[in-house]
């Protein structure tokens, strides 16, 4: 009985705390779709040094752990002068790993279609910003969204390493209520179950994307 | 502040022993949870209803949470339901338990993607179950999930830099004991990262060469 009531006497805090961890993984992945594209933009470039780079990008935030890459962040932006917060840092480097990921998943949807369609589109005589938004874009969305939303249910729980460098959000706050209440099986418990409800959340809302703007129609 | 790379002198041994563990819980990590994950979904697959559910329950579970927190529940909440552990042991069955939930989800794929006429002709040719799924079901799925299955044992790699946050002395927890002592986080850190992602991109070059020669046969 005293487990349950140790968990609602809490439970405010911890909502709070999983809608910080809930709107840093979507704010992550917002900057990471920007940097993603640019990166992908890069890959494909004529020329070849741009190209290395980005490919060098993708494989360094790829094989990287992303708890050294926090640390890392962390540490080196006071080292080159910028002093920021803990918590622009882990939004930085959240967004900075992100987007090596969903560089790969726009490159992929982007490769899918044929590359006729763009010709028949040059043919037919539309300008190469039309082609992009009419031809290209509208479908590689559709192809690629079901990935998108699995890599933002990654982020969301790779989000609980910031942790680490300070940043309340739902595993750290966890870690304090654990350590004041001394029910550490209780309250991380928990928190698992909150992660598990926001990811059924990310679901739910990926799958109400997919079947407003996806292949699937009904 | 300068960048000093003269910050490991003197640290080689414990560099080295930081290395050890990190492999040494890689490799049982996943030699543990290959082989519960083999279990897990052979009953993922052939079970009965009940069995099948509570699996799914536990594959869902474990992949909708993050490493870390299951991590806390094992080692913080364990003792309480009288499961004490060291942070090594619990580290390592932390990871076992984490990537066979995923490694059941591979195999399960693998499964099902043997057709189901070859099963029929086999037990036909009076193979009994246990053979079909060792020598016709078995052999086929792996070359179907070896991919998945490296890029899995790669991505154990980069969690075990986890199991420093519960004290496991693995590279990176030896690595930041250095930066804390020395100042020197930058450099450490840098030097960690390169040593990561080298073991990474060998590994990969590694599960490359293999996926070549054992499909070999499908790519002439």
């Amino acid at each position: 009985m005293g487990a349950i009531k140790v968990v609602i006497q809490n439970l405010p805090l911890l909502l709070q705390a999983a809608m910080m961890t809930f709107i840093l993984s979507l704010v992550a992945t917002a900057i990471g779709l920007v940097i993603g594209s640019l990166i992908c933009i890069l890959r494909h470039s004529k020329r070849r040094s741009l190209a290395r780079a980005g490919a060098i990008y993708i494989s360094f935030f790829r094989g990287v752990p992303l708890l050294v890459q926090l640390l890392l962040i962390y540490y080196f932006l006071p080292f080159i002068g910028i002093d920021v917060p803990s918590l622009v840092a882990a939004v930085a480097g959240l967004s900075l790993c992100t987007a090596a990921y969903l560089a790969e998943i726009l490159r992929g949807g982007l490769l899918s279609i044929p590359v006729g369609q763009r010709e028949a589109g040059e043919m037919l005589g539309l300008s190469k910003a039309q082609i992009w938004r009419r031809l290209l874009l509208p479908q590689a969305v559709r192809l690629m969204l079901p990935a998108i939303v699995s890599e933002v249910t990654l982020l969301l729980k790779a989000s609980s390493l910031i942790s680490v460098i300070g940043v309340a959000e739902l595993t750290r706050t966890g870690q304090n209520i654990a350590a004041s209440t001394y029910r550490p099986l209780e309250i991380y418990t928990a928190i698992g179950v909150i992660y598990l409800a926001l990811n059924l959340l990310l679901a739910a809302g990926g799958g109400m994307m997919e079947r407003r703007f996806g292949l699937v129609r009904q | 502040m300068i960048f000093d790379l003269f910050v490991f002198a003197g640290s080689g041994t414990e560099i080295l022993s930081g290395l050890l563990m990190t492999l040494l819980t890689w490799a049982s990590g996943t030699a543990l949870s290959l082989a519960l994950g083999l279990v897990v979904s052979v009953g993922l697959v052939f079970g009965s209803r009940a069995l099948r559910m509570l699996l799914r329950g536990y594959v869902e579970v474990i992949r909708g949470t993050p490493f870390l927190v299951q991590l806390f529940i094992l080692y913080f909440g364990g003792p309480y339901i009288g499961l004490t552990l060291d942070p090594v042991p619990a580290g390592v069955l932390g990871l076992a338990v984490y990537g066979a939930a995923y490694f059941a989800e591979i195999f399960r794929a693998g499964f099902l993607a043997i057709p189901s006429g070859q099963i029929e002709a086999a037990s036909i040719l009076g193979l009994t179950r246990g053979q079909v799924v060792r020598r016709v079901q078995f052999p086929q799925m792996m070359v179907v999930i070896l991919p998945a299955l490296i890029n899995m044992v790669i991505i154990l790699s980069k969690e075990t830099t986890i199991l420093s946050i519960i004290t496991v002395p693995e590279l990176t927890f030896v690595v930041k004991g250095i930066g804390t002592r020395t100042f020197a986080f930058v450099e450490t850190l840098l030097a960690l990262a390169l040593g990561y992602w080298l073991l990474v991109e060998a590994t990969s070059a590694f599960g490359k060469a293999l996926e070549q020669r054992i499909a070999s046969h499908l790519t002439r």
